[in-house]
This record gives C-alpha cells, structure tokens and sequence, in this order.
C-alpha cells in the first residue's frame, strides 16, 4: 500500500511574524522556515506504517518555490522512500494545492494520503477536506487513532465535544492533529542517505492544473494591542480589582 | 444576494456556535435560511425557527444524515447552494470538517475562521495564530464562510417562527460510517460559551493537581480550559484545549494558572474581556497578556483564592 504525504514549508512555530511596512503581506524574508509540524505528524505516522508492514512505500510532496526541496529532504531523511515537488511563485490557495494533489494522486494511486489538518501559516483547515471532494474519498480528520484494515480505515477523531470513530472505506484521506504522534528527529547518517533518495520535480502546467489564486490579500495588519496590565500581591488585591475596578465577579 | 447557514448541533440541541453566524448572516443579507440536517433533529429545527433574523429553516431528517458525516452532508448542501450567494458555518470542529468539501464541490475558495464582514467580498481572518490579521476579498461568484463565533454576538430568540420547509434525503454515499463517540461529560459551562474560564498548563505537574482548577472553576461557576502541555501530558482530555488548533474562548474573565503563555496558546485566549495569570515566574510570556497577574506559588495562591471566594 502506498501513502501519499503532502508537506507544506512555512515560517517555524517559534517565529513571532509581523506585517511588512506597507502593510501588503507578512515579512518572512529572513524568517527561519520548517516543515508544517502538523505534517510531521503526517510523515511520522506514514513512516510507522510502513515499519509495522501496512505500507510498502512513502512518498512526500511538498509545492511551491524551490527551496521546498529543503523540506522534502527533511522527510525523507525522517524515512519516506522519494519525493515530488511541483514548483512555482505563484501563492498557492488550499483549492489550488487540493487540485495539484488530485493530479499527483491520479498519477500516483495512493490508497491512503495523510496530511496535516492545517498549516500554521495561513490557519485555513481546508486542503485534505477539499482533496477528498475532488477524489470523492472518504475523510477523516483531525485524527488522533489510526487503525488499517484490509478494505477500510478506522480513523478517532479530536471533536469539539471529546472523540468520534469513523471507519472510512479505502483508499480515503486523513489529516492529523496533535496528538496522533511525536514525530522523530532525524539522525545524521539519514539526512546524508536522504540526499540520494528520488526527488521528481514539475511544474503546475506539467500537471494541467489551474493555479490562479481566488481570493486577494488587500491588507495584512497588527491585531489590536491590550493595555499592559499590572502584577497584583496577593489574592486579596486580585479580588479587589476584579470586582471594583474590571467589574467581573 | 442569500445566505445559507448550516446549524451546528447534536439531534437534539443547537450549538450556540450557529448564533453567531447567523449574525454574521445577517450583516450580509436579510434573506438568510438555515439548514438543519440530522435525525430525530425537528426540535432542533423548531428551536431554530424563532431565531431572530431568519426567513426559513430546511430540515432534512432521515437515516443519512444522522451522523451528519461530511461525506453525505456537502453533496446535500452543494445542491441547495445553486439559490444562494453564501454558504455559512461555524468554525465548530463539525463545520471545520464539512465546509472545505462543500467549498471544492462548488469550485471556489473558502475563507475560514472570519472575524470581521468588510463588505460583501472582503473579510478579516486572523492568520499566524492571530499575529497577524488579514483582509480577504473574494473572486468568485459564491462564497463559502467559516465563522469564529467569539467576534459575532448570539442572535436572539422572538416570538414568531420561521417556516420550516422539509428536504429530501440525500443518497448515502458508502464512503464512511460512524463506529462511536466518548463525548466528555460536564455539569460546568460550555467552554466557549462560558463567561468565566479557568485554564491549568504544564506548571499543575500532573492529573491529580489538576483537581485545584476544577475546585476554582467551582468557585466561580466557571468552565475550565487547558494548554496544549497540559492535554498532551494527559492531565484533562483534548477537548479542553485552548489556542491556535484547539478552541477559541472570549470569556469576560479567564484565569491562566501555571501556564507560561506560547502563542499557540495566547491565540484562543487573548480576545478575553480581563485576563488573570497565576505563575512562578516574573518573566513567562503570559503575563504580557494579562491585565491582572500574581507570581507566585499557584499550590499556595489558588487555595487562598478559593477560600477567598467561598468566604465571600
């Protein structure tokens, strides 16, 4: 069986973003960039897969400029078997990445794609959903429990209210949530092997899918700020400001 | 110029998430219908039908859509979409998961989580864990709508219903079926609904300590929230998590105990009406988001408050 894994690049967890000056987008030009810890989940949880026998090959892709290979390399060197980049400049939308991952699922027959359930770029929870529609999959999202059956997957979910158990036939889509994994670091002699693993580039016309962004970013701005606030003495003063000065309790 | 809503609820009661868009419907358009799919899920619908600002409820009430599976639900609503300028719905965990299949049915963007409606086609989302807001503007002729419930008041209730109009059964599409749920059972608030959330991070140590957060949450009829550190160690279960990838709270007051304050976290909180932190340390990042903060001991300050609280 083999498992499709897309990877997204964007700007590390630990990076405190901020509008450019004229205020059209947000500067990450010097921004240290890491894979989507949602899809390093992904990755990890296919990687099992194959060491436990269920899968037979690994195969990652990521979209968008150049230095995505940086981030497939990562995952390779984590254990996936090769790597597909499409490249462009263009700012892919989740409907344009769902579409070029129908594309390279046509080609490729996964029976399973696991993906994260959102990037933390952009926050759009919208890509495995939207892939499953356009392959008419079954979906199980934000998936903490996994298990493989012969015919169908057994997917829990993390749901407002506590967990769901769906079982989805095969082949179907699956986006991870926190807790699903924790995901290895590679080791050294790894990422040297990962260097010579298959890595097939295209581009978005090589796949005959329409990339053309369909909502524009007019401005990106500073949320509001709070007022700093104060350190209190003790819990007698807490109370004090909370019922006659904030007016809460 | 319509709008359809897609009511969030249970087959018995509405989730007041769905309130909030059906105002955000209502800055769109007067004409606003919602559909409200499931099973045995005619009083959820009767419910809906006096909501404020609605032209009529459509109720599909069969086997299919009981489990309200994604799968059956988005073919259902992509084919009420042809009449409609909007598709809406909660940014709850059931909308997150419907709406992106309805979005790529229909051929066209979704715009999640909005907080603000700037004008028919432009919307504010928070991005980058809410560090950054963007304004969105739509291209394409329908547009599919995720809401955060915490930037639109709850509609109200009247006195005169709605017409509620019944819709035929979809076909099941064989591709998923629900095996079960363990749903977490609460007397206390909703967590995103409540007016008072005490929250306990990684600095409670473990589940056994966690019990001072219920003892405080009781204190103050509050509903009790955790950090990503707190679930993943397993002191409360996931759907207690607040931030970035869990819920969103704007309670009029939020306690934070023992919890240091990463982003991720400030993301689902920061909105609260007055924020409190209880922490060991001067230096954690949550106290920059506080309007009121104690360093300390929490082992020595929350019993004190409870007893502050309990003697009042």
């Amino acid at each position: 069986m083999k498992i499709l894994v897309p990877i997204k690049r964007v700007v590390d967890y630990n990076v405190r973003v901020r509008p450019t000056t004229d205020q059209t987008a947000v500067e990450i030009s010097n921004a240290k960039m890491s894979m989507n810890p949602f899809d390093e989940i992904a990755v990890e949880e296919a990687i099992r897969l194959k060491e436990a026998g269920i899968a037979s090959e690994v195969v990652v892709a990521s979209f968008g400029v150049k230095q995505c290979q940086e981030t497939i390399r990562t995952a390779l060197a984590m254990g996936a078997d090769r790597g597909i980049h499409v490249e462009t400049d263009v700012d892919l939308q989740p409907l344009s990445v769902a579409k070029l991952l129908k594309a390279i699922v046509d080609n490729e027959n996964p029976r399973i794609v696991i993906l994260g359930k959102q990037a933390i770029d952009d926050d759009a929870n919208q890509t495995g959903q939207m892939l499953a529609s356009l392959l008419n999959w079954g979906q199980g999202t934000f998936a903490c429990g996994i298990n493989v059956e012969s015919e169908t997957v057994v997917v829990t979910r993390e749901i407002d209210g506590g967990t769901q158990t769906l079982s989805l036939k095969l082949p179907a889509v699956i986006t991870t949530d926190l807790r699903l994994n924790e995901p290895r670091y590679a080791k050294l002699p790894d990422i040297m092997k990962a260097k010579k693993k298959p890595l097939e580039s295209f581009s978005p016309e090589d796949l005959n899918v329409d990339i053309s962004p369909r909502l524009k970013l007019l401005e990106v701005s500073e949320p509001p700020k709070r007022e700093a606030g104060v350190i209190v003495a003790d819990v007698v003063e807490l109370l004090d400001k909370l019922r006659n000065e904030a007016k809460v309790i | 110029m319509s709008v359809l809503v897609i009511a969030d609820h249970n087959n018995s009661v509405l989730n007041v998430a769905t309130l909030s868009s059906i105002t955000a419907a209502n800055q769109l358009s007067d004409d606003v219908d919602v559909l409200v799919a499931g099973k045995n899920c005619q009083a959820v619908a009767d419910s809906v039908s006096k909501i404020s600002g609605i032209k009529s409820v459509l109720i599909c009430d069969n086997d299919v859509c009981e489990a309200q599976l994604a799968e059956n639900i988005a073919p259902l609503v992509h084919q009420l979409a042809e009449k409609y300028s909007y598709i809406l719905s909660a940014a709850t965990t059931t909308g997150k998961n419907l709406m992106p299949r309805v979005a790529a049915l229909l051929d066209v963007a979704q715009i999640s989580d909005i907080i603000s409606i700037e004008s028919e086609d432009t919307f504010k989302r928070p991005f980058y864990a809410g560090n950054v807001i963007a304004t969105v503007q739509s291209t394409d002729t329908k547009t599919v709508i995720t809401v955060r419930s915490t930037a639109f008041s709850a509609a109200i209730s009247t006195d005169t219903a709605a017409p509620i109009e019944t819709i035929a059964a979809p076909s099941d599409s064989g591709l998923s079926k629900l095996v079960s749920e363990e749903l977490t059972k609460s007397e206390r608030p909703e967590l995103t609904a409540a007016d008072v959330v005490i929250s306990g991070g990684r600095g409670l140590g473990n589940k056994e300590n966690f019990k001072i957060i219920e003892d405080l949450a009781d204190s103050l009829g509050a509903a009790i929230g955790a950090s990503r550190a707190a679930v993943d160690a397993g002191f409360v279960p996931n759907d207690y998590q607040v931030g970035q990838t869990g819920k969103i709270v704007a309670p009029k007051l939020y306690i934070a105990v023992g919890i240091s304050g990463a982003i991720q976290h400030l993301a689902g909180m920061k909105d609260s009406q007055v924020i409190v932190a209880i922490n060991k340390d001067a230096d954690a990042p949550i106290f920059q988001a506080t309007d009121y903060g104690i360093v300390g001991d929490l082992f020595k300050i929350v019993p004190e408050l409870i007893e502050a609280l309990n003697n009042r």
